[in-house]
């Protein structure tokens, strides 16, 4: 079921009224059976996998709780018997069986996960050896991708890895775990929440809040207008160019670059928007996955602001865990030792932000293309931070820190160098990329800026106005945003103010966004991440 | 302590460690500035900080990351 | 106290709120829709009819062969029939099996002549055809079921019930006559008749090619079965009927799969194409080439059609109904004004 469809508006009302009539604690029920009929809309045959990665991250947990227990259990009863080296050869002994469960089912999941979106990534390599080799290549496997598995498999892994790490204990009851993993607000493109940040709204009870309520179908709305009014419309130009890479080079690369950037914001956060906005309805807050990422100084910023819970899980479960291993340390220390201060220390740190980068390409997609695409990342976070000592030297000598317009400059500046990495999406292939956005230079096809090329790639004058009005006011909301929630500030406005804001933008969706007949743009790009 | 404190005066000149317990919430240390601190951390205490202490509650001030240090140490 | 007059008020704004959003949505909707009278005028003919008293014996219902070919005041005025044709482009079998359905509810005629050259259809076409068919249907479950029978996999029901969110982006394309007839459209038909006066010879028609299979889809045949249930029930004499355009492509074999139906089902079919009692000439009775009538052609063919329904089923002649005769005499005058401002029209091209 897609967020923008008739369908889905049906379910949320249908859910909305049984959530609130059901006594408190009832209500997590309600959710888990919505959520899987959501999902059950989405394909049937797609339950069986949240379901055995339900099941087995639920059972490892429930394992590694136990032996938890039993620790505490037996070194309480052994109190006075135990030396200090009895109790840490017991514990040893029960982290290893922790260990065991915990990897177990980690492996198992990304077993899944593996299978089912990399083995015909994987055949296509092989394939390219054998062709070397003038062999037979091997068949393609026609495997069934569970919408939203990346992003459900990673919230059930980051609650076995916090089980593990005694942060959160595990849930006792399978159908309430089944809800955390399958909250259809979430199930499909996140954002990749915590179990300790859902937890207390998923199963605590909530009675009608007005204000909630509302504010959390602002929020939807908010997120219709920015998928409806400017991702949906502005990608009919992006599709246009990108399917013909023979006609469109040069400078269409440029623009290319700025819808792509405009599309892929308001496309993924919109549909954040309206998760976090389905959330809010029913009492539940979801984590925030962007803060304004257009106005990041520095592609580090950027990464922070930016599909933020995709971030912090690669930094809680892949970059600290890999960094703080015991041969990373003894790395540390020898390249401490013999490498020099600089380079000494930052060595792991490289190397572990390698591995982060590569498994986020690889987490985006199948392909060759992202993988380039998370490992550039990684090279211009690693120059710049190299560079920050020239930097600072720059900005004392110029004294520029702090100006408007060297700030201006570094949001343009990460704008552009995120535009080109991102274009990697756009084209099927690395060298198809490499060469379009080489075409930049040595076309000198300037003029189709301004000589109205650009009213020949399916947007008329009409839809390029509005979308330059939906842009504005998405700059002017995140501007007001800088200093708080802007529906608090119109809530705080008398009421025909408020009703006339939020009936305006409705009224703005339902007439200029690009859906129904003629438009089908409508799925989330991040659907198949 | 102080051999700690020398340590991350050196990574941050500016910022007063006596006094400032947002160290992550703000944003000063970001994630290579606690992996610098965990391996050097390594050495001079001989405590391993493994991921999961790895959470704001511990790295928010000098103070908090020295006690992290000690318990660790007792534990170990 | 204080606290039920803020719930009091609180209801009272929400409640005021709600207005102003329905009327809102409701005026930008009348805005927004197609005004097919003064556009694709064969979407308007649908609504029209609710507007004639439903005195009707005769009705007839199916596509552009009906309501370009008929003229209902021609089959009045020499037989005292009162026809009404329920016409739409590209109507479909099970359209026109809800649009009887629609029609009895209001009247019961006599009789009811069904198109059947779209029983060559076993599915929906285009999108464009059905909003011209079923906008103008009033509300009922018959207008349900036609739309849920009707629907491309790309359309959706409830772009049926707030035709806004079909057209929402036509803002665009807004012109006066979208202000003009917000609440009520022009006339365009009589009663059901499009009238053209164009003359377009019929030349090298082609002949149909052979197809794979000429048998009629099952689901024609489901609704054909219903119409004719329909009938039986309602005792309406039903007649199935191929008008005589040249083309599309009337097959035999088509034309020998409805006799049998006919003769199995004990009703009547009458098949005009090629029947040369009409009287019809191709050279000057058509407007586009041998596939619909002028108004010349259609005046002949129902005089024809006239004189069948009596000598078959002996329709009753209405002339004697006051009111009737009284209506058709300013229908009369309305056709006989349309007719010479369009051949003025024609003679100025």
């Amino acid at each position: 079921m897609q967020f923008v469809s008739y369908s889905f508006l049906l379910f949320l009302a249908v859910v909305f009224i049984i959530y609130y009539l059901v006594p408190g604690r009832f209500q997590w029920m309600v959710l888990l059976v919505a959520s899987y009929v959501f999902y059950l809309f989405s394909g049937p045959k797609y339950l069986i996998y949240i379901m055995v990665t339900t099941f087995t991250t639920w059972l490892a947990a429930r394992q590694i709780d136990k032996l938890k227990k039993q620790q505490a259990d037996y070194l309480e009863e052994n109190k006075k018997t135990l030396s200090r080296e009895d109790k840490k050869s017991y514990k040893s002994a029960i982290k290893k069986k922790q260990r065991f469960m915990m990897l177990a089912a980690l492996l198992f999941n990304l077993g899944i996960l593996a299978v089912v979106k990399y083995t015909n990534f994987a055949i296509s390599n092989i394939n390219a050896v054998i062709n070397l080799a003038g062999g037979q290549p091997i068949e393609f496997v026609s495997l069934i991708l569970p919408l939203g598995i990346s992003f459900y498999t990673f919230r059930a892994l980051s609650y076995l890895i916090d089980v593990y790490r005694n942060t959160i204990s595990a849930e006792k009851n399978v159908f309430k775990f089944a809800l955390f993993v399958s909250f259809f607000p979430q199930l499909i493109q996140g954002p990749i929440s915590r179990y300790s940040q859902l937890e207390s709204g998923l199963f605590t009870s909530h009675h009608l809040n007005l204000k909630r309520v509302s504010f959390g179908l602002q929020r939807i709305l908010w997120g219709y207008m920015k998928k409806m009014v400017i991702a949906d419309r502005i990608v009919v130009g992006l599709t246009t160019m990108t399917a013909d890479t023979a006609a469109y080079r040069g400078a269409y690369v440029l623009v290319e670059v700025f819808f792509y950037a405009i599309q892929l914001y308001a496309d993924f956060s919109g549909g954040l928007d309206m998760a976090i906005g389905a959330g809010q309805i029913f009492g539940v807050t979801l984590p925030e996955n962007f803060e304004r990422p257009f106005f990041s100084k520095s592609i580090k910023e950027y990464w922070n602001r930016w599909h933020m819970t995709m971030g912090s899980w690669f930094t809680d479960y892949i970059f600290y865990p890999i960094s703080v291993c015991k041969p990373m340390l003894n790395l540390s220390k020898w390249s401490r030792t013999h490498l020099g201060p600089v380079l000494g220390r930052r060595l792991t740190v490289y190397l572990s932000s390698f591995a982060v980068w590569l498994a986020t390409g690889i987490w985006h997609g199948a392909s060759w293309n992202f993988v380039f695409w998370g490992l550039s990342n990684y090279v211009v976070i690693m120059i710049s931070q190299e560079l920050e000592p020239l930097y600072r030297r720059f900005h004392q000598k110029f004294n520029v820190d702090g100006s408007l317009l060297y700030k201006v400059f570094q949001i343009v500046r990460t704008f552009l160098l995120m535009g080109f990495l991102r274009i990697y999406d756009c084209f099927d292939g690395v060298i198809t990329t490499w060469r379009m956005v080489g075409s930049l230079l040595t076309t000198g096809n300037w003029n189709i800026l301004w000589d109205g090329s650009l009213m020949q790639i399916g947007l008329s004058m009409t839809d390029y106005i509005i979308l330059a009005a939906g842009i504005l006011l998405m700059f002017i909301v995140s501007m007001s945003q800088r200093s708080g929630s802007v529906r608090e500030k119109i809530h705080a406005k008398p009421y025909t103010v408020r009703f006339v804001i939020w009936t305006a933008l409705f009224l703005a969706v339902l007439l200029t966004g690009a859906y129904g007949i003629g438009y089908d743009a409508s799925n989330f790009i991040y659907n198949q991440f | 302590m102080d051999e700690l404190m020398e340590f991350l005066e050196d990574l941050h000149p500016d910022i007063d460690y006596e006094t400032c317990d947002t160290l992550i919430d703000d944003g000063i240390l970001d994630s290579f500035d606690i992996i610098s601190i965990i391996s050097e951390v390594a050495d001079m205490f001989d405590v391993t900080i493994s991921a999961e202490y790895i959470v704001p509650e511990n790295f928010n001030s000098a103070q908090a990351l020295y006690d992290l240090i000690t318990y660790l140490e007792d534990e170990g | 106290m204080k606290h039920i007059r803020i719930l009091r008020r609180r209801i009272l704004r929400f409640t005021v709120s709600a207005i102003v959003i329905c009327l809102l949505l409701f005026l930008l909707q009348r805005l927004l829709m197609p005004k097919y009278s003064v556009g694709t005028q064969d979407g308007a003919m649908i609504a029209e009819y609710y507007n004639d008293a439903p005195k009707h014996n005769l009705v007839i219902i199916g596509d552009s062969e009906m309501y370009e070919n008929i003229s209902p005041l021609v089959l009045w005025e020499n037989y005292g029939i009162n026809c009404y044709i329920r016409g739409s482009a590209q109507q479909l079998i099970w359209q026109s099996y809800y649009l009887l359905e629609d029609t009895l509810r209001y009247e019961t005629p006599e009789a009811v002549i069904i198109n059947i050259t779209s029983m060559q259809y076993g599915e929906p076409q285009r999108e464009s055809y059905n909003r011209m068919t079923l906008e103008g249907m009033r509300w009922s479950t018959s207008k349900v079921k036609a739309i849920f029978a009707s629907m491309t996999e790309e359309e959706s029901f409830w772009d049926y019930v707030f035709p806004l969110l079909r057209y929402h982006s036509r803002w665009n394309d807004l012109t006066e006559d979208d202000f003009r007839l917000m609440f009520s459209e022009e006339k365009v038909s009589l009663n059901g008749y499009m009238m053209q006066v164009g003359v377009k010879p019929a030349e090298n028609v082609p002949e149909g090619r052979p197809l794979a299979d000429y048998t009629f889809s099952d689901v024609s045949y489901q609704y054909l079965d219903k119409i004719t249930k329909l009938c039986k029930e309602h005792d309406v004499e039903l007649i199935l009927m191929k008008s005589p355009s040249l083309y599309p492509y009337w097959y035999e074999e088509w034309d020998a799969q409805l006799k049998t139906y006919a003769a199995e089902h004990e009703i009547r079919y009458l098949n005009c194409v090629n029947n040369d009692e009409i009287g019809l000439n191709f050279q000057t009775d058509t407007f586009d080439g041998g596939l619909h009538l002028n108004v010349a052609g259609a005046e002949i063919y129902s005089n024809f059609l006239g004189r069948w329904l009596q000598n078959e089923i002996e329709i009753s002649d209405l002339r004697d109904d006051g009111e009737l005769v009284q209506a058709w005499n300013s229908k009369a005058a309305d056709y006989e004004e349309k007719k010479s401002e369009k051949y003025r029209e024609l003679s100025e091209q």
